[in-house]
């Protein structure tokens, strides 16, 4: 099989731009510059759509038409204050609770960043959403109020920040104005966070002393807290350094679409067979050899498209479509990956940390569906081995069930072998989503714990 | 859009000839290329558009070589599928039935259209992949969660999926990827000439279906869009920009959201959701 590019798609030679070139990548955004996702989580009341707005707001982010939208919705609900929350919680429902039910995403930017701000309940019933908007976080803000000082509530959110690997947390002393700005009061508050953060799996931590109703440390430093050293809190958000968390040693391919043009008019193309996809972890480079998964067949990159032209090398988290030297048999759901040391793990037997979200609760023997990069299999849960207490984090040996919530470790066994990483190297291969068959609910979220077994590059038959 | 491509039988992309749609198709071309946009494009004519969006519209379809379905308002009344309310001319309202009748009679599965979360409060909540019941209807508190990028795109007969893969984008982000990939858009976007009057605090476009009013004076103003509707709700922003650097330069500037020049939104305020509820895309 012999081919060259048709002329009109070779025009360009230029390095792919970092596009965000499929849903997948939007959803880990890649831009030009600068992005920090960061998600904010406390207790009901705790004042995280009120903290929000106040970014919003004294950052200058707020345009005159929101400003006036909020100013009429003061005159009409209330002693004519601005209600700050209001700018987030949008849907009737929220209104009328004066609550947030579902995660809300924001966005502003700064001569220095760009952010994107996934705004999540913190009401106990819509753990699940915070679990949804801290998934693609680089930091999280945990709001504690002066008044109560650390509860459940911010044990849960942190552990969760943790489980996930958010790999930034700011604990916001939030209505330090009703505590008479104490210092103490706060060094109380740090002190007992910070008896909790051996557990967790959090490096860097920061807590700052604020007020979001007045605006006291958010955008600019507050003269009430001449004991706080360390910038405001959007000072910190903007500086905060967010290294690549992609992993680049090990290349994994998940194929997503067969990119198979057909085309009558052009000749060329006519045996154009190209697999489409983003990278999920590694480089690849032309001329490399691979390994095609489940056939276990190696073979070697002839050439790597991308829309602006092809290219020598690409790397995680591009998207790109690859051609592989052999006429293949592969399809969605199969993987990609590089022939080195950093194999994947591969079997039907699987060990992972889930988070249960829905009112059902899991049951064991029942058969879900379970979505793990571009492929989705039937898999039954085998066994419930524990569930983790989430204020001590300690793990409470088999339970009957996990209900709604519920966080804990599982052994599922699927229909099919997959080939995956543990989520602390790889959050793409690492995790995977449970359907519930019947209603098509998503379930659960499961972080992959480290494999046992590994595929072993030396085993594999060259069939070709 | 891959993942749409893959996991669905039937999708459509809703092609309106606006900016959000532009930079869709651009996307669909990156993630289909060397092979055809392998679906449809769908647009609903609200019989109110502007021609020249229209007139942009179909030549960037026949540029492609996509297969454009149009599906217009105008026709749904006739059939009777919509009903506009006593006195009201916005067709607004009156293109969900119209959708949702496209979607019945070609049964797609899954709609991706260009809506962004950051235009609006009850869209600010929109998944990227956000279910529809079998009436078309998006109840925002049964949500499915979206954990990492694993999007649940499991459907019952009847339901659909609409697929926003620009929520994460703001306005700004769209012009300047419009400039990035030198994108060709509407000539409405840049600065014109043409006859307004001023209602409820807005400028709007004088035209058949829009005759000012006794009283109004007409002004011929050096005028843009910033965002496309109903011609009859579409506010022009005076403005003299007529390059991509001027507009994202007065964007940068701009003290006013986009839709705040829709005269749609500010029906209520929780107009947008409202329409949601009930089909809207």
């Amino acid at each position: 099989m012999s081919i060259s590019p048709a002329p009109e798609l070779n025009a360009t030679l230029a390095p792919e731009p970092l596009s965000p070139s499929s849903i997948a990548s939007t959803a880990l955004a890649t831009h030009p510059i600068d992005i920090l996702r960061f998600n904010t989580c406390g207790s009901v009341d705790d004042g995280k759509s009120t903290l929000i707005g106040r970014l919003l707001y004294d950052s200058k982010s707020l345009m005159e038409d929101q400003i006036e939208a909020l100013e009429r919705s003061a005159d009409i609900t209330g002693g004519g204050q601005i209600n700050l929350a209001n700018l987030t919680d949008g849907l009737r429902a929220e209104r009328e609770q004066g609550i947030t039910i579902d995660v809300a995403y924001r966005y502003f930017a700064t001569p220095r960043r760009k952010f994107i701000i996934a705004d999540t309940p913190g009401h106990v019933q819509y753990t699940r959403n915070m679990v949804t908007g801290a998934s693609t976080a680089n930091l999280s803000i945990v709001l504690v109020d002066a008044r109560t000082g650390v509860i459940e509530q911010s044990r849960r959110h942190s552990c969760l920040a943790s489980l996930l690997r958010i790999p930034h947390l700011v604990v916001a002393v939030n209505k330090m104005d009703l505590v008479g700005w104490s210092e103490e009061r706060f060094r109380e508050i740090r002190d007992d966070f910070e008896k909790f953060l051996p557990r967790l799996d959090i490096k860097d931590v920061k807590f700052i002393p604020i007020s979001a109703l007045n605006g006291d440390n958010v955008v600019s430093p507050s003269p009430h807290t001449p004991w706080h050293v360390g910038p405001p809190l959007l000072g910190h958000l903007e500086t905060v350094h967010i290294a690549s968390d992609w992993n680049l040693s090990g290349f994994r391919f998940p194929v997503q679409w067969v990119n198979r043009p057909h085309s009558p008019s052009n000749p060329r193309l006519h045996d154009f067979r190209g697999l489409s996809g983003q990278i999920a972890g590694g480089v690849v480079r032309r001329g490399q050899k691979v390994l095609v998964l489940p056939a276990g067949i190696t073979t070697s990159i002839k050439q790597i498209w991308t829309y602006d032209g092809p290219v020598d090398e690409a790397f995680c988290p591009q998207s790109v479509t690859l051609v592989l030297e052999h006429d293949l048999d592969v399809s969605r759901g199969n993987m990609i990956v590089g022939l080195d040391d950093f194999m994947p793990g591969a079997g039907s037997n699987l060990h992972a940390k889930i988070c249960w979200m829905h009112p059902r609760p899991l049951q064991r023997g029942k058969k879900y569906l379970l979505k793990h990069t571009t492929n989705t299999v039937q898999a039954v849960v085998s066994e419930i081995e524990n569930r983790i207490d989430i204020t001590t984090l300690e793990p409470r040996s088999a339970p009957a069930e996990l209900a709604l919530n519920d966080i804990g470790e599982i052994r599922l066994r699927t229909a099919k072998p997959l080939f995956y990483d543990g989520y602390a190297t790889n959050r793409l291969t690492g995790s995977f989503i449970l359907i519930e068959q019947g209603t098509n609910a998503t379930v659960a979220a499961g972080m992959l714990l480290p494999p046992k077994q590994v595929v072993r590059a030396d085993e594999i038959d060259f069939v070709i | 859009m891959r993942e749409v491509a893959g996991e669905f039988e039937r999708p459509a992309l809703l092609f309106s000839g606006g900016k959000d749609s532009i930079c869709l198709l651009r996307l669909a071309e990156k993630a289909f290329r060397p092979s055809d946009i392998p679906m449809p494009l769908l647009n609903v004519d609200t019989g109110h558009h502007f021609p020249e969006l229209n007139a942009f519209r179909d030549r960037r379809a026949a540029e492609l070589g996509a297969k454009l379905i149009i599906r217009r308002v105008e026709d749904a009344i006739a059939q009777g599928i919509a009903t506009p309310a006593p006195g009201e001319i916005s067709r607004n309202k009156l293109q969900i039935p119209t959708l949702l009748a496209a979607i019945e009679e070609f049964r797609f599965d899954a709609c991706i259209g260009g809506a962004r979360r950051d235009e609006e409060k009850a869209r600010a909540k929109e998944r990227f992949f956000s279910f529809r019941d079998s009436f078309g209807q998006w109840d925002p508190k049964n949500q499915r969660p979206e954990i990492w990028n694993l999007y649940n795109g499991r459907l019952n007969a009847g339901e659909n999926m609409r697929i926003f893969p620009l929520s994460n984008w703001t306005e700004m982000d769209v012009w300047e990827y419009i400039r990035r990939e030198q994108l060709e858009v509407p000539s409405i976007y840049f600065s014109h000439r043409r006859s307004c009057v001023r209602r409820h605090g807005q400028w709007l476009p004088v035209t058949d279906i829009l005759p000012p009013k006794p009283g109004e004076t007409v002004r011929e103003l050096v005028v843009r869009v910033r965002t496309i509707g109903d011609i009859i709700s579409t506010g022009l922003v005076e403005s003299p920009a007529d390059t991509f650097d001027d507009i994202i330069a007065e964007i940068a500037a701009a003290r006013v959201t986009e839709r705040g020049s829709r005269a749609d939104d500010k029906a209520s305020e929780a107009a947008m959701e409202d329409r949601k509820k009930a089909g809207y895309f």
